[in-house]
């Protein structure tokens, strides 16, 4: 690569040609003020506050998207560069409400973070207000247009990350707006309501719609039995909104906080994550055993997880003619929430209609998998509300919970005990590697091969991973199955969704089985999780995943006692009759736009 | 299949369904029609496999892509500075009274439609206007309600 001289604030630098002028100073140590700005994700100078002053040029240039070129003299931080970037953010407080106080952003908003290193002292310029529709028609994510202040993340990672195309500008200048179009509801678009757009919003224009109000009322509430479960990736970034770093592992701390709360019973989705992987292993042997023993039937391979709500209504939308591919299995919180409406209140002795069953996840579209028709039997919501990570935040924020300084608590039985293998869950490639734990061993009577239970391949956070695992010598009743090799993928991030899609459209697709989750990295970037999400930190939070699996003594999830138990008071058998009753699912074809 | 639906069809046939063909395939699609109704635009958006609220977000930012239902001709006026110096005003207040209609408006029998336009690069012999793609420059009252007439006794058809 060929190397460029440049001079930054009169210091002499060398980088590799093609370096823009913005990561040139970050890498010599000198920080410029930006705002729009996403490493790798997010680059189009749309709000020019990271501007600088090229000597000889006649105006100033948005670092982010200028390249450093040979002999280039910067100055970051001359009069005019300041004057004008103050300009600048002032021009974008004029079409901005600042009601900081009743923000829910408040203390935690990047505008906020301009504004504490620009000190404006009076706003020269107010004017006519752009924009004030505020959309709450969707079940997970709220957009108030007044807030937002055009810096178009959301369009990238609705575009480019995602491939689902709904928030876009509209109009132009003044006017323009982002958001699906103009008479659409989010509610009532093709939004997948994974909240990615969320997670990148630098302000309070895009947010979750915020359900901590109901759970304070089911708390409140004497006549209810309050039970709260908690998905995989959630313990593995909870602890950031408490200022530990990124990685930091709070289980114990996240259960005491939940009990302090008021909570009577404290589960883990992390159980049904074992359950899911009976299920879904059970379901994937019997279409792999017709797919070779009835050659004459059509066998739907590969076959599809289904944990990722985001996930499943891109391909309700996208593929409605490919939907047998996804396995019948309901997610690991909505089979919690059946179970405890069932199995658990017979247990106990208590009326459902007064269980209220509360899940703490990482991710804003299960805020509207509760509300889809399936996920009701008996007349009763499988689960009643949905708060994200963040939420679950506030709440202990709200209640003085003194959460660094907590003893360690305990999750509640019987739906609290889990394997190592269903704490992968909150990553991507972790539904397959659990799955496959189970199945080579169902099939084999033999361990999955690979240091510590892992198949490498499928970790990390590339967009498409694959692996094969051959199958030899197995046991009398798969023997159809010797020799075969086994092929997977997983993906992470809706894009790479649609290659694989793509494939089984077109009949090329390679693979017995695929897992897709709806965001980049899994669930612990899900778009409920805390701010800031980059790669750095997916990866922290990745490698705790994996300590939490690692640490445990049981690391398969048909070795959890209390799921045999459930399946031999309760259910019966994988795949049996109460399982499809109450675990699994069907799916809706949804039109494309 | 609506008459739309094969404009569409034809459109792409004739430019190509990628994502850079965007723009002539809503341009035909304004000749024909006028303009684009949601209908059009979500019908452009599955011909091309797009989403459609790109296509709506490109539809929107283009002046000449008009997206509310317009007349069979549209006239527009230069509202920028020159043309408001010389006149424009007292053109517009012309127009409205001819058709019956304001600025934004388009009249009953949906022969005209009335915009104002930003400039036209006919400034040096403004006032000017714009019906359909044709330009009109030196305008006063008396040549505007001629020219209007031969397009109303054309029953709103070009001349």
């Amino acid at each position: 690569m060929a190397m460029i001289n440049l001079t930054i604030n009169n210091k002499a630098i060398q980088v590799e040609e093609g370096t823009t002028i913005f990561e040139a100073a970050k890498l010599n140590n000198i920080l410029i003020p930006h705002f729009c700005y996403m490493e790798n994700v997010h680059q189009i100078g749309s709000c020019r506050i990271c501007v600088v002053e090229v000597e000889g040029g006649k105006t100033l240039m948005a670092s982010c998207v200028t390249a450093a070129t040979e002999g280039m003299i910067v100055h970051t931080n001359s009069e005019r560069v300041r004057s004008v970037r103050k300009v600048i953010f002032e021009l974008m407080l004029s079409d901005h409400p600042k009601e900081c106080l009743s923000c829910w952003r408040n203390q935690n908003c990047e505008l906020q973070d301009l504004g504490n290193l620009i000190q404006l002292t009076e706003f020269r310029y107010e004017g006519a207000k752009s924009k004030d529709v505020i959309d709450s028609s969707s079940p997970s994510i709220v957009r108030d247009s007044s807030k937002c202040i055009l810096c178009r993340r959301c369009v990238t990672v609705c575009n480019e990350i995602q491939g689902v195309g709904l928030m876009n500008p509209h109009h132009r200048g003044f006017s323009t707006f982002i958001g699906p179009s103009e008479d659409e509801l989010l509610g009532e678009s093709v939004c997948t309501n994974c909240g990615q757009c969320v997670l990148v919003c630098p302000v309070g224009a895009l947010k979750e719609k915020d359900t901590t109000a109901v759970v304070w009322e089911a708390l409140y509430d004497k006549t209810k039995t309050v039970v709260v479960q908690t998905a995989p990736a959630v313990r593995a970034a909870l602890g950031e909104i408490f200022l530990y770093d990124p990685g930091t592992l709070v289980t114990g701390k996240m259960a005491a906080a939940l009990h302090h709360l008021g909570f009577d019973y404290v589960f883990d989705t992390n159980f049904a994550a074992d359950l899911t992987i009976m299920e879904e292993g059970s379901e994937f042997l019997a279409r792999v055993k017709n797919a070779f023993t009835a050659p004459g039937e059509k066998a739907v391979l590969p076959m599809i997880t289904s944990c990722s709500p985001g996930w499943i209504k891109f391909m309700e939308h996208r593929y409605p003619d490919q939907l047998d591919h996804l396995s019948s299995c309901k997610s690991p919180h909505m089979m919690l929430g059946a179970l405890t409406k069932s199995y658990f209140a017979e247990k106990m002795s208590i009326d459902p209609a007064n269980l209220f069953v509360v899940s703490v996840m990482p991710c804003t579209a299960k805020k509207f998998e509760i509300t889809r028709p399936e996920m009701y039997n008996d007349g009763f919501a499988n689960v009643d509300a949905v708060i994200t990570t963040r939420e679950l935040g506030r709440m202990i924020k709200d209640a003085g919970i003194d959460f660094r300084n907590l003893a360690d608590g305990e999750f509640d039985s019987p739906l609290g005990l889990s394997t190592g293998a269903a704490d992968i869950f909150g990553t991507t490639g972790g539904v397959m590697e659990a799955a496959l734990r189970t199945v080579y061993e169902l099939v084999t009577g033999r361990e999955l091969p690979g240091v510590k239970l892992h198949i490498k391949p499928l970790a990390g956070l590339n967009s498409i991973k694959t692996a094969e695992v051959k199958i030899e010598n197995p046991l009398p009743q798969f023997k159809f199955l010797n020799g075969v090799t086994v092929k997977v993928a997983v993906t992470s991030g809706l894009k790479g969704a649609s290659v694989l899609l793509d494939q089984i459209k077109n009949g090329t697709s390679p693979y017995h089985f695929i897992e897709i989750m709806g965001c980049p990295g899994g669930c612990i970037s899900g778009g409920g999780q805390p701010r800031p999400v980059n790669d750095a930190i997916r990866t922290r939070r990745l490698e705790a995943i994996y300590r939490e699996d690692e640490g445990k003594l049981i690391r398969k999830s048909h070795e959890n006692q209390d799921v045999m138990l459930l399946y031999r008071d309760f259910l019966g058998v994988p795949l049996g009759h109460k399982s499809h009753e109450l675990l699994h699912t069907v799916y809706t074809q949804r039109s494309k736009n | 299949m609506y008459p739309v639906t094969e404009l569409i069809k034809n459109l792409a046939d004739q430019h190509g369904r990628s994502r850079h063909n965007l723009l002539p395939i809503l341009q035909g699609v304004v000749e024909q029609e006028r303009y684009l109704s949601e209908f059009s635009m979500i019908e452009i958006a599955r011909e091309l496999d797009l989403p459609a609220s790109e296509v709506y977000g490109t539809a929107t930012f283009y002046s000449f892509l008009e997206y509310k239902k317009m007349g069979k001709n549209i006239i527009r006026i230069c509202k920028t500075i020159t043309c408001s110096m010389k006149g424009k005003n007292q053109i517009v207040k012309t127009i409205e009274e001819m058709l019956k209609i304001n600025v934004g408006e388009t009249t009953p029998d949906g022969n005209f439609s009335l915009l104002q336009t930003n400039c036209l690069g006919f400034c040096h012999k403004a006032p000017a206007m714009l019906i359909n793609y044709e330009v009109y420059t030196d305008l006063t009252p008396e040549k505007v309600r001629e020219i209007l007439t031969k397009y109303i006794n054309n029953k709103g058809k070009e001349v």
